[in-house]
């Protein structure tokens, strides 16, 4: 099948691929780009691991091909850190310890970032309501919750 | 996923040319459904039709008593639209309950309705609404829309444009989802318009449809209460691990009612 060629941003970089039209994006951005902080939970499109920002909203990178993102901008866990180190988000679920084997997390930082930028002040009902498309087997959720209303709370400043 | 073509029209007429010259062609719209299925190679096509890049198939209007919604039109928009929130709340309910954010963020309308998966949410909104689906070829009501398991009445080729929903005087809804999936075990939309009532249930048989007796008697007396006494019958409902089709059967009088008082509440 002959390969595609697509151009489009990851975070802040412009990558430019010709690919095999059934490449998903996760796949691509893991063995082409060697981003590996996006993790493949589940390959059912359920468990959110592969959580990815696709022009600014969450999007699951196992139900995406590369060939579709012509143009678009995509940041991964690894494009959220700024020069002075962690995001906040990031930062919050260090503080509060919102990850055991850290499989789900990147997911999960992913969409807290996005709950985040869309609840001035997420209560817990609205972050476990929000969280329906990310699976942790680990903790409970708890303070994964507890996690992101912190890292909400310190990205308004 | 079996090796097909990738091709990314930019207009209707583009796509329509495109899969109009494929022997084996098919639309791709959020490809949260046919992306996965493709993957579990359930499903493949030698052309895959992106109509991803088709500005014009996506936005939502406001029309003379209808609010029209292109096809590609994501569930999240749907769910933040003013003109829906205002119009038909209950639609945006309905777009607000699909899958998760990830996939509120991807999946279309267009996409829901071609794909007729027996549990989706959107064709219990279109047959509970009485909304009518335009395509690149002719009007179909969605009444003869949805035709049986993942069946449409579209043509070969043929790709829906967008959908027209009448504005209801009142409408309601109701999903008993799975916890997992977030797929309709069953689901209920219905409406009240000039004195005639539409009741869909989604995810209890092969495909949407309605329940005339609980129709006739909101008909008469628009309230949770109506219904009472009217049994549906378990025969020919889906079965599966979820769910048996008595308790399916017992699921529709419990969603009916509740998408009557939501209905009541608005």
């Amino acid at each position: 099948m002959a390969g595609v060629s697509v151009t489009f941003t990851v975070n802040g970089r412009e990558v430019t691929a010709t690919v095999d039209p059934r490449t998903l994006l996760v796949h691509f951005l893991r063995e082409h780009l060697k981003l590996t902080g996006t993790h493949i939970g589940c390959d059912t499109s359920q468990c959110g691991a592969c959580t990815v920002h696709l022009d600014g909203r969450p999007a699951k990178s196992c139900a995406l091909l590369a060939v579709q993102l012509e143009g678009a901008e995509v940041t991964t866990i690894e494009g959220v850190a700024g020069p002075d180190g962690m995001h906040p988000m990031q930062a919050a679920f260090k503080e509060h310890h919102g990850l055991q084997c850290g499989f789900c997390t990147p997911g999960m930082v992913m969409m807290g970032i996005d709950i985040a930028n869309r609840h001035e002040a997420p209560d817990e009902a609205t972050i476990r309501r929000e969280l329906e498309g990310n699976l942790c087997r680990c903790t409970g959720y708890h303070n994964i919750v507890a996690s992101i209303a912190a890292g909400a709370s310190s990205m308004r400043g | 996923m079996y090796p097909f073509t990738y091709h990314r029209p930019a207009s209707l007429d583009d796509a329509k040319a495109r899969l109009s010259a494929s022997e084996d062609g098919r639309p791709l719209a959020g490809g949260m459904s046919l992306l996965p299925t493709m993957r579990f190679r359930l499903t493949s096509c030698a052309d895959l039709v992106d109509l991803n890049g088709i500005e014009a198939l996506a936005g939502i209007e406001r029309g003379d008593g209808h609010v029209r919604i292109g096809a590609m039109t994501r569930h999240a928009a749907v769910v933040e639209s003013p003109e829906v929130g205002e119009a038909i709340p209950a639609l945006a309910a309905l777009a607000g309950s699909i899958g998760d954010v990830q996939v509120r963020n991807r999946g279309t309308i267009g996409g829901s309705i071609c794909f007729a998966d027996p549990a989706a949410d959107y064709p219990a909104g279109l047959l509970g609404l009485g909304a009518t689906v335009n395509t690149d070829r002719r009007a179909i009501a969605a009444d003869d829309f949805f035709t049986g398991l993942y069946e449409t009445a579209l043509e070969d080729g043929e790709i829906v444009v967008s959908v027209d929903f009448p504005v209801p005087a009142r409408a309601g809804w109701a999903k008993f989802g799975n916890q997992a999936s977030r797929f309709a075990v069953v689901a209920v939309m219905v409406s009240l318009s000039g004195g005639s009532v539409r009741l869909a249930v989604t995810g209890a048989r092969s495909h949407v449809f309605r329940v005339p007796e609980m129709e006739q008697a909101l008909a008469g007396d628009f309230s949770a209460e109506a219904m009472d006494g009217i049994a549906v019958s378990s025969e020919g409902l889906n079965e599966d691990l979820h769910a048996d089709k008595d308790y399916r059967a017992h699921l529709i009088g419990v969603m009916a009612k509740r998408a009557v008082r939501d209905a009541l509440a608005q």
